[in-house]
């Protein structure tokens, strides 16, 4: 029911498309109902609704990001640009006014596009790859509905139609991932993926909970909106308010939620398990939607964890530590996969903990922009190996066995493989550069070394694993599938309709298509805020980043009335902005103020250093490793010694395989195992056991005494009560329900006449 | 206003329903003789509703609507299951759970 509608009126400049960006998620949303209703009655199974309702989403959005930006780029230099918002009351109960709406702002405007570009490539993509599947219309109408889930969450001015789009795309994730559930694994690996991220939800529930009961009061008075608003809550978070204990278990409650949506440790089992459903789903899972979802809540609500964790505080705060543990241990993970899917799947495990890094360590929007250029390279690279098994693999992902020397075959793949690599190793021209570098210069810039240094780590691991990946799919000589032979592709037999199985070739134009289209994203998109060019490049910090300016507190509306929002001029003398770490004194802030580290070259080579060892490094060793069929090599053996060295380094690749696949796993995880157990059964257990032997010896006090004489008495005496009663009214338990019926309604006449006779 | 009519009505319809339910055998009206009982609840409501000049008992009465169309969605989906595995539906002779 529409009761209220209200606008921000502001002097800012707005459009058509900023005030109707709610039209985003609609759009998919009834396309979603379409397909479900006519889908399998139209000439392409519903596929051609799919792919135009998430096109009109597409342009609504660039539609709004254009007008954003004419906002952003009207408004004066200190100016706080106000979020475009837009609600309708739905209900109203007790008071509190529960509302739906749309909240854009450059956050909101930066996602939406990428999430609607990066859906619509992949349905064009999907049209292809899933050709002739048995639940093709099912498979565009999840597809559909699953984009509109995440539009909807990224849209949404308050937190329940936020977590309504959080729980419709956890629901789409499990119908997608599950799509070919006659296979067991399938289906096992869609429930993993349901109830790993159920659990975290248990904490955004939680999280949205406190934050209303603690924030209404504070909002309706100082506001007039209700405490789910996301506004309400970010102004609140930062007025010097809030309790500390309640912010803070509010933050971690909602941290809990991402973790468990965005793969961080230790709820990312499910993300590589996810591999299960179809490749496009991967690909749309891994990049924009989903996995991002749990960053983008970080990002979303930033004044709750900022306020709450102490972000730029002293001390280092669970956000970070949980992000450093995710990057190396995913990192290490992904070196011993086969299914180049997992690898990939590890890879956006590790990058999203990069992004909690950043957000953790206080670089907001250098996270921010990492979601940004890391959807277009990590879609690019899983469409990649969608497209090598659709046409070179049958259908197979596995690396060693059915992949290798494919680049002469599959150029186009080949080279947006390559340059989506360079992209996620964070090599100079490419977008994952410019925004993972400066993930790990803000966090050594605000204080962190020591999360610095697990950040070029992770680098290195990065450059290395995806190296190894390369070399085994692209290098080296053809195996299993990919060298024609048909023996194997019945392990991996999940398609129905076979195209021919001759030798590898490359894809098709629907599937090359979009995959070019992300390869050439994922070379400039780091262009949007190139910081080593200067301060005129940053258009992703002017756009994007919410200035944190007070602004002045609006009188006090009644909930659903508009508020506008008169923005002060910038104090004299450049007096830093008090956001943040210091409560307002007159007015509001809705954003932190928050620091940029100063690009240096000497910082940014020694990262690209550390990236080019990485890869020289695991080049070496898969070169030794899996080239080791090389014909030159095996003869040369015989001729001179230094080839014989060489080929003694060969002769011992399963050495090295050892120390690259077991070793690797056995160094990390042998000794973090054994001193863990060691942990666990000496002083884990010593404490345990004292603790118990104190416990035992009042237990036997307690039991001699008070279990056995009183409560024993107690209970007994009851049990033996109730046993006499039951026995005396067992008769009544006829077992018919006419029966039932008559004594209650007995009952009941009785209890009514007591009534009448006492009150007359 | 003729509240007590409304109120004689429900009490009416009230007492088919429990007669209804204590004494026919068949599943089927038994539930149609449970509708009749939320139906006169229902009257009540609304002559009370009427009487106080107040929407209270107009929402109470659109409520107990909604959910008496689950109950007899569950309690026919309940019937039917009876009576395919017992060929019948007379209550008299479901004594599973006696005590």
């Amino acid at each position: 029911m529409m009761l209220a509608v209200s606008e921000v009126l502001s002097p800012l400049k707005g459009g058509w498309f900023l005030d109707n960006a709610w039209l985003v998620p609609v759009v998919p949303t009834i396309g979603f109902a379409l397909i479900v209703l006519f889908g399998k009655r139209l000439p392409k199974k519903g596929s051609e609704l799919g792919v135009l309702s998430i096109f009109v989403s597409l342009v609504l959005a660039s539609g709004a990001a254009w007008q954003w930006i004419q906002r952003v780029g009207a408004a004066g230099e200190e100016q706080f640009i106000s979020p475009v918002v837009r609600t309708w009351t739905w209900w109203q109960a007790g008071g509190v006014e529960f509302t739906i709406g749309q909240h854009v702002d450059g956050l909101t405007v930066v996602v939406l596009f990428v999430v609607a570009l990066i859906s619509t490539l992949i349905q064009i993509y999907s049209l292809e790859y899933l050709r002739g599947d048995r639940r093709f219309t099912h498979f565009f109408a999840a597809l559909t509905l699953f984009s509109a889930g995440m539009l909807a969450m990224v849209v949404a001015e308050d937190m329940i139609l936020f977590l309504l789009g959080w729980e419709i795309m956890g629901l789409c994730s499990f119908m997608l991932i599950g799509h070919w559930w006659e296979d067991g694994a399938n289906s096992r690996a869609a429930l993993k993926a349901f109830f790993t991220v159920r659990t975290g939800d248990v904490g955004l529930l939680v999280g949205i909970a406190m934050l209303f009961f603690a924030a209404n009061e504070w909002t309706t008075t100082n506001l007039g909106l209700s405490g789910f608003s996301i506004r309400g809550i970010s102004a609140w978070a930062l007025s010097g308010e809030p309790n500390s204990t309640v912010i803070l278990v509010a933050a971690v409650a909602l941290f809990i939620a991402a973790i468990g949506k965005s793969g961080q440790f230790p709820l990312h089992t499910w993300l590589p398990d996810a591999m299960a459903g179809p490749t496009p789903v991967s690909s749309l899972l891994h990049s924009s939607t989903m996995v991002v979802a749990g960053v983008f809540l970080v990002a979303r609500l930033y004044p709750v964890f900022f306020t709450g964790l102490d972000i730029l505080g002293p001390s280092s705060n669970v956000i970070m530590v949980i992000a450093a543990i995710t990057i190396v241990v995913a990192a290490a993970l992904a070196f011993v996969q086969t299914d180049i899917k997992r690898v990939l799947a590890y890879s956006t495990v590790s990058q999203l903990g990069y992004m909690m890094l950043g957000l953790g360590a206080g670089a907001w929007l250098p996270a921010v922009f990492h979601i940004f250029t890391h959807a277009f390279f990590k879609a690019c690279l899983f469409l990649c190996a969608g497209s090598i098994s659709h046409s070179a693999s049958h259908h197979s992902f596995d690396m060693k066995k059915d992949m290798g020397g494919l680049r002469k075959h599959m150029p186009i793949t080949f080279a947006a493989w390559t340059v989506s690599t360079l992209a996620l190793c964070g090599v100079f021209p490419f977008s994952g550069f410019f925004s993972k570098d400066e993930i790990i210069d803000n966090v050594g810039g605000n204080g962190y070394t020591l999360f610095m240094a697990v950040g070029l780590g992770g680098a290195f691991l990065t450059a290395a694993y995806m190296t190894r990946a390369t070399y085994l799919t692209f290098f080296g000589q053809a195996r299993g599938a990919s060298a024609g032979e048909h023996d194997s592709h019945d392990a991996h037999d999940s398609h129905d309709v076979h195209d021919s199985h001759d030798s590898p070739h490359e894809s098709g134009i629907l599937i090359t298509g979009p995959i070019a289209v992300l390869a050439v994203l994922a070379i400039f998109a780091g262009l949007f805020n190139a910081t080593p060019f200067g301060e005129s490049w940053e258009y992703m910090k002017k756009w994007v980043e919410p200035r944190a300016v007070v602004v002045a507190q609006p009188s006090a509306g009644g909930p659903g009335e508009s508020f506008a929002i008169s923005v002060p001029s910038s104090e004299a003398g450049g007096v830093e902005s008090p956001c943040g770490s210091e409560t307002p004194t007159a007015g509001i802030c809705y954003a932190p103020e928050l620091n940029h580290a100063k690009f240096k070259w000497s910082k940014a080579l020694l990262s690209l250093m550390i990236v080019f060892t990485g890869i020289a490094v695991s080049w070496l060793l898969s070169a030794a490793l899996y080239g080791r069929r090389d014909p030159r090599l095996v003869g040369l053996t015989e001729r001179n010694g230094l080839a014989r060295a060489g080929y003694r380094l060969l002769a011992n690749k399963y050495y090295l395989d050892d120390v690259y696949e077991r070793g690797v796993v056995g160094t990390i995880a042998g000794p973090i195992a054994r001193s863990a157990y060691w942990f666990n059964q000496n002083i884990l257990d010593g404490i345990l056991h004292g603790i118990a032997r104190s416990a035992r010896a009042v237990a036997m006090v307690v039991y001699r005494d008070i279990d056995q004489r009183v409560v024993d008495g107690a209970v007994n005496a009851s049990a033996d009560l109730t046993k006499t009663t039951g026995l005396a009214v067992q008769p009544l338990q006829s077992g018919r329900v006419g029966h039932y019926g008559a004594l209650l309604f007995a009952t009941a006449a009785v209890v009514a006449l007591v009534f009448v006779i006492l009150n007359t | 206003m003729l509240t007590g009519q409304f109120l004689l009505l429900g009490a009416i319809l009230f007492c088919i329903g429990v007669y209804g339910v204590i004494a026919r055998k068949n599943a089927v009206l038994v539930l149609m003789s449970i509708e009749l009982i939320l139906n006169s609840v229902n009257i009540n409501l609304l002559a009370f509703a009427l009487r106080n000049g107040s929407a209270d008992g107009h929402t109470f009465a659109l409520y107990v609507i909604a959910v008496a169309a689950a109950e007899v969605g569950v309690g026919l989906a309940m019937v039917l299951l009876i009576y395919r595995n017992r060929r019948n539906i007379g209550l008299d002779e479901l004594s599973e759970m006696h005590g």
